[in-house]
């Protein structure tokens, strides 16, 4: 009857919570726990999500995006575009869309600008207090849940984001898309924003797993290219991260307008059979000069 | 979430658009911050004599257009909290810090949101001019010019073709300072203002600019069209 009692006390709180201070604890609440209750201010509405609407029309936040990412034989792609709209205006051509978390992680962002910017951020702010709790790096796997189980707690509440987490850990390359209704996939290629379907259209056809680090960047950045070539809301300057064992780097950052001269070098129109036999991009160049200074004489 | 004592009025509206146009500039060693002093309501003038640029800070200024009852309620939150960071780190809070500070600020509101749109302008650690543009609701840049608020369609494109540089998300990096003298800036921008108050009926009254390089803060203001 009398046996020993069980334990339980583990359970009541988390290992964080227990050792630390009440000092501590109450910063950690800003930072994970109840920051909805203790920092956000709601209208004072019995229609939340009509106040939502509504309030979208005074302030219009800023949106629209392309970006990809995939996995192959040596680690990740990143590629993202720079725009940001606020309706039909250009509100920044200059947006940094990566949002690097720590040296072996990165986030993308699509959708609400703030949105992405301030849990991002946010889940940086997790992801350390992971590493100096544990000791080690966070996996891919566990800061893409931290980050999705943040915003499946805002469920309903009107945040848009649709994000990748990108990574390096000791299982390898990893990479998740999470979004602001809570699903969280794990995945080898994603493209995210309103210029996606463009963006998959030429990342699917030219994909292969044994790419080199080169040919990948390149496929990356061909097709955020093409995105902003047909979706109004994408542009700017394309940007391309790769991640490999020892983190990532940042591999190039192009001119959306100086890019189109490389994809479609000038020709004239007459001239387009007699040249598309196998012609190189150097070689177009060099004859789009000749040609064009022949003609001024 | 469901907010205590909720109540609602048939067409409870929060909001009202005051109009105004804040820009920034920032240079190698100085930054501009100038808006209009002109504050409306519909079609009606209420004052020709609104300051909508503060100092937040001793390397910090802050400018705002929108609902001007939100920019106020703002500023004075802000202000309470760099006298908090001032007493707590023995040192003023630079405009950096204040750039994260006032992002945050704005997205704690995200779901009734300050209707406001602002602009930081100051010297960073180093000296050099910074300039952070916001939307509503938080998101934030460090940029080299911008100009929000009733004229911001008006008067972005100008800026653009005259101070536009390499992006900072290119590679290899380019330097991406603006190519502009103080002096030069300064005609720049009262220009700017100029010909918005020819086109934007919220802008208009007077323009002022704050100064701001290593000798101090100081201001300069030029006549607009009152019509």
């Amino acid at each position: 009857m009398n046996g020993p009692t069980l334990d339980f006390s583990f359970l009541d709180a988390t290992a964080r919570g227990s050792m630390a201070s009440k000092h501590v604890d109450e910063s950690l609440d800003a930072i994970d726990g109840n920051m909805h209750e203790c920092n956000f201010k709601a209208p004072a509405v019995e229609d939340f999500e009509g106040f939502q609407r509504e309030v979208i029309n005074y302030v219009k936040p800023n949106h629209g995006t392309t970006t990809l990412a995939f996995i192959f034989e040596h680690g990740i792609v990143v590629a993202v575009d720079s725009r940001a709209s606020q309706g039909p205006y250009i509100s920044s051509q200059t947006v940094k869309k990566v949002i690097e978390i720590n040296p072996f992680l990165l986030g993308t962002m699509a959708g609400g600008a703030a949105d992405c910017q301030f849990w991002q951020r946010n889940l940086g702010i997790q992801c350390r207090l992971h590493e100096l709790e544990n000791g080690k790096r966070i996996t891919v796997r566990a800061a893409s849940k931290l980050l999705a189980n943040t915003l499946y707690s805002y469920k309903g509440k009107g945040l848009s984001m649709g994000t990748m987490v990108a990574g390096w850990d000791l299982n390898g390359p990893g990479l998740y898309y999470v979004d602001s209704e809570g699903t969280r996939l794990k995945g080898q290629r994603f493209s995210v924003g309103s210029g996606s379907l463009f963006a998959y259209g030429v990342l699917d056809q030219g994909y292969k797993w044994d790419l080199t680090v080169e040919e990948a960047c390149e496929l990356g950045r061909r097709a955020i290219y093409h995105a902003t070539f047909r979706d109004a809301f994408s542009g700017g300057t394309v940007s391309v991260y790769h991640v490999g064992a020892n983190g990532w780097t940042k591999v190039t950052g192009d001119d959306v307008g100086e890019l189109h001269f490389s994809y479609y070098p000038a020709t004239p129109v007459d001239d387009v059979d007699a040249h598309c036999g196998g012609e190189g991009k150097k070689e177009a160049e060099a004859r789009a000069a000749t040609e064009a200074s022949a003609m001024e004489t | 979430m469901a907010p205590e004592g909720a109540r609602q009025h048939a067409n409870w509206s929060p909001y009202d658009n005051n109009g105004g146009t804040v820009l920034a500039v920032a240079g190698e060693n100085y930054v501009i911050c100038a808006s209009d002093t002109r504050m409306s309501t519909g079609y009606s003038i209420l004052t020709r004599n609104y300051e909508k640029v503060d100092q937040m800070s001793p390397k910090t200024l802050m400018a705002s257009a929108g609902f001007m009852a939100d920019a106020q309620t703002l500023k004075k939150t802000l202000k309470a909290r760099c006298k908090q960071y001032e007493f707590q780190n023995k040192k003023p809070i630079g405009c950096v810090s204040f750039a994260q500070m006032l992002s945050n600020t704005l997205y704690y509101r995200r779901f009734f949101p300050y209707y406001a749109f602002n602009i930081v302008a100051g010297l960073d650690a180093e000296g050099k001019g910074a300039v952070f543009t916001y939307d509503a609701v938080g998101s934030y840049e460090r940029t080299n010019y911008s100009c929000q608020g009733s004229g911001q369609a008006l008067i972005m494109p100008v800026l653009d073709n005259q101070l536009k540089t390499v992006s900072p998300l290119v590679l290899p990096a380019v330097s991406s300072a603006t190519p502009l003298s103080e002096a030069a800036a300064i005609e720049l921008i009262k220009d700017c203002f100029a010909t918005a108050a020819e086109r934007d009926i919220y802008t208009g009254d007077r323009v002022e600019l704050w100064i701001m390089n290593a000798d101090g803060v100081r201001k300069e203001e030029m006549p607009l069209r009152l019509d």
